[in-house]
């Protein structure tokens, strides 16, 4: 079997966010750039397959720039064998999933994070499904092969269920999918620069969307102490101020 | 002049300070207090491949440069000394030597489980009587009916008791001429009858590595276990101290970084007299100096590692960095318990065990007086 895991590129999960051009763009200047975490989960799980013989090629794929390539060298390092970049900027969830569909067709199975923890716009997985025409199921916490056959875990309120599905699928992972994120190996790093990084053009696609602009959460209020004799005062700020009674 | 790191050093720097943030930080101060070796942590290192990381692939080596092994030793320092102890000392003093002066045979007998951390191996120099003066050695080694006899003891040897230990290349006294001690180099296997390791207690710093006192009593080994040629043992001994100092170093430069990252994290967020502790200028600018001098020692350490990468002379630089790092890591490590106050004292914050592990790198592999003289000798003094 084949698979493709799907590796959105996104700012470190401690990066302080700011914006730039009157709150139009994401202001990227210092930032680190890392594996989405759920994406970095999703390949873990795909290399533990490999590893136990189930699989016998991951391919990471992705869309942006060559300043991404970084992020998929690591992923190169944690155990894929080639790397696809199609070389644009990911406009929005609809043009990445049509790139994506372009050089995704040859799988048995897509891996995508359940969302990416930038926009977390939670669409690429299901869209990419649906342009190829594969299966797909979400909300996936485990992925196991059995004689060729896709078992899946979800998690569902309350439990979790267990279906096989056929391939070719879209699965759409969560939390769970793999206990921890593998660190590369210095092996595993040496052996990443001789891995094939395959930089393809962008098929024409339009974007659905558009970015009018940003709004950072507003800031924190300081918090009020309320002396432990005063319950009045403390219901009458919950009443009036905080307006949740 | 690029002072940018190669992606594929940069991905190093990161994914060792990852392992380091995830595996090593929840336990490195329950490892401390207990003074407790971790075989799962060393093994964990052997498995990342940080053991023999610039050795060729056919030793079980990674192939890669100098500053990527001593970026990963300082993001090891930056969280726990003991854990960049059993690192550097097993890289620089343990493998490296094997490396450099050992014949084929003897490379392919030790170093592929040397580098995956199934077992270690340590440089046995400094004895009771002889630590700054080296040349005070009083350890034997007698070559008889091809065997070498060796009688003396050694201590403070990183890496020369622990359960895995395979053995010890030893500095000893083999003869004289012209009134001169000839060292020589002798590989000695744990298990060989008269030599016995002993692990040494009731260290300030460095609680979770292994240090030990090794004995020798009569202990007969193979001739073939003569590392380099009869009399090479300073030369062997002086190549493998300017390798090590980058590592001592690294760990300087690392145990800084550590404490002053805690230190302005806690001045932020600490506040006396309605403000936070850092606004305060004396704190901003005691913040400031640590910025500046890990600054200044990480480019001075890198220096150095660039010139060995390029078959450069590195022995003054490697001293400079490993006498500069070292106090610099003082100095830091001090104003971070500053900073902290009485909980810079208590053991629940983690400065606290920075504070004790930067003592040792003032006085390992070489005092700061020790540097001083080779520094002064070198720009000729």
């Amino acid at each position: 079997m084949k698979i493709l895991v799907l590796i959105s590129n996104v700012p470190d999960t401690t990066t302080k966010i700011r914006f730039t051009g009157d709150n139009t763009a994401f202001d990227s200047t210092g930032v680190q750039w890392i594996i989405n975490p759920w994406d970095e989960l999703a390949l873990t799980r795909a290399v533990e397959l490999k590893e136990a013989g189930a699989v016998e090629k991951i391919t990471v794929g992705n869309v942006g720039r060559q300043t991404t390539e970084p992020t998929l060298r690591k992923a190169l390092a944690i155990g894929a064998d080639e790397a696809i970049r199609v070389d644009a900027e990911p406009e929005d969830a609809f043009f990445v999933a049509i790139q994506l569909a372009e050089v995704g067709k040859d799988f048995d199975i897509i891996m995508a994070g359940i969302e990416a923890s930038d926009y977390n716009g939670s669409a690429v997985g299901g869209m990419l499904a649906e342009l190829l025409g594969f299966n797909s199921v979400s909300a996936v916490s485990g992925l196991n092969i059995e004689n060729g056959e896709l078992i899946i875990n979800r998690e569902i309120d309350g439990g979790s269920q267990v279906l096989t599905i056929a391939s070719p699928v879209v699965t759409i992972v969560q939390k769970g999918i793999a206990k921890e994120p593998r660190i590369p190996a210095m092996r595993g790093i040496m052996m990443a620069r001789k891995k094939p990084m395959n930089v393809v053009s962008p098929v024409e696609a339009k974007a659905k969307t558009e970015m009018i602009n940003f709004e950072l959460p507003p800031p924190k209020a300081a918090c009020k102490l309320v002396d432990e004799e005063n319950a009045k005062e403390l219901i009458r700020l919950l009443h009036e101020e905080a307006k949740v009674l | 002049m690029d002072f940018e790191l190669t992606e594929e050093q940069q991905l190093i720097k990161d994914t060792v300070r990852d392992f380091a943030e995830r595996e090593i930080k929840p336990v490195a101060g329950e490892l401390d207090e207990n003074a407790e070796f971790s075989y799962p942590l060393t093994k964990r290192m052997g498995e990342l491949g940080l053991f023999g990381m610039t050795l060729p692939e056919k030793y079980g080596g990674q192939e890669l440069d100098t500053l990527s092994y001593i970026i990963a030793v300082e993001e090891i320092a930056r969280i726990d000394g003991s854990q960049a102890a059993t690192l550097a000392a097993h890289n620089s003093l343990g493998i490296s030597p094997l490396f450099e002066y050992g014949n084929e045979e003897q490379k392919m007998k030790y170093l592929p489980q040397l580098c995956t951390g199934e077992a270690l191996w340590s440089f046995g120099l400094t004895e009771p009587s002889a630590g700054s003066d080296s040349r005070g050695s009083k350890t034997t080694a007698v070559l008889k009916n091809d065997e070498w006899i060796i009688n003396g003891s050694k201590i403070f040897i990183t890496n020369g008791s622990a359960d895995i230990t395979k053995g010890c290349t030893v500095q000893a006294v083999s003869g004289e001429k012209g009134g001169k001690k000839i060292f020589t180099t002798i590989l000695a296997e744990t298990g060989t009858p008269g030599f016995t390791q002993k692990t040494m207690h009731g260290k300030m710093m460095w609680r979770a590595s292994n240090t030990s006192e090794l004995y020798f009593d009569d202990c007969r080994v193979p001739q073939e276990n003569l590392l380099g040629k009869i009399g090479e043992g300073s030369h062997i001994m002086l190549q493998t101290l300017d390798g090590g100092r980058l590592s001592i170093a690294a760990m300087g430069l690392g145990n800084a970084q550590g404490a002053y990252e805690m230190a302005l994290a806690y001045a932020k967020e600490r506040k006396q007299f309605g403000k936070p502790i850092s606004k305060f200028q004396i704190n901003a600018f005691k913040l400031a100096d640590m910025a500046l001098k890990i600054e200044l020692a990480r480019n001075l350490l890198y220096k150095a590692c660039w010139l060995k990468d390029n078959g450069k002379p590195y022995g003054k630089e490697a001293a400079m960095s490993k006498l500069y790092c070292s106090e610099i890591a003082k100095e830091v490590s001090d104003e971070a318990v500053q900073i902290h106050g009485g909980y810079g004292l208590m053991k629940d914050y983690d400065v606290e065990r920075f504070y004790r592990d930067q003592r040792l790198l003032q006085i390992g592999e070489g005092t700061s007086e020790i540097q001083r003289i080779v520094i002064s000798r070198l720009i000729g003094c």
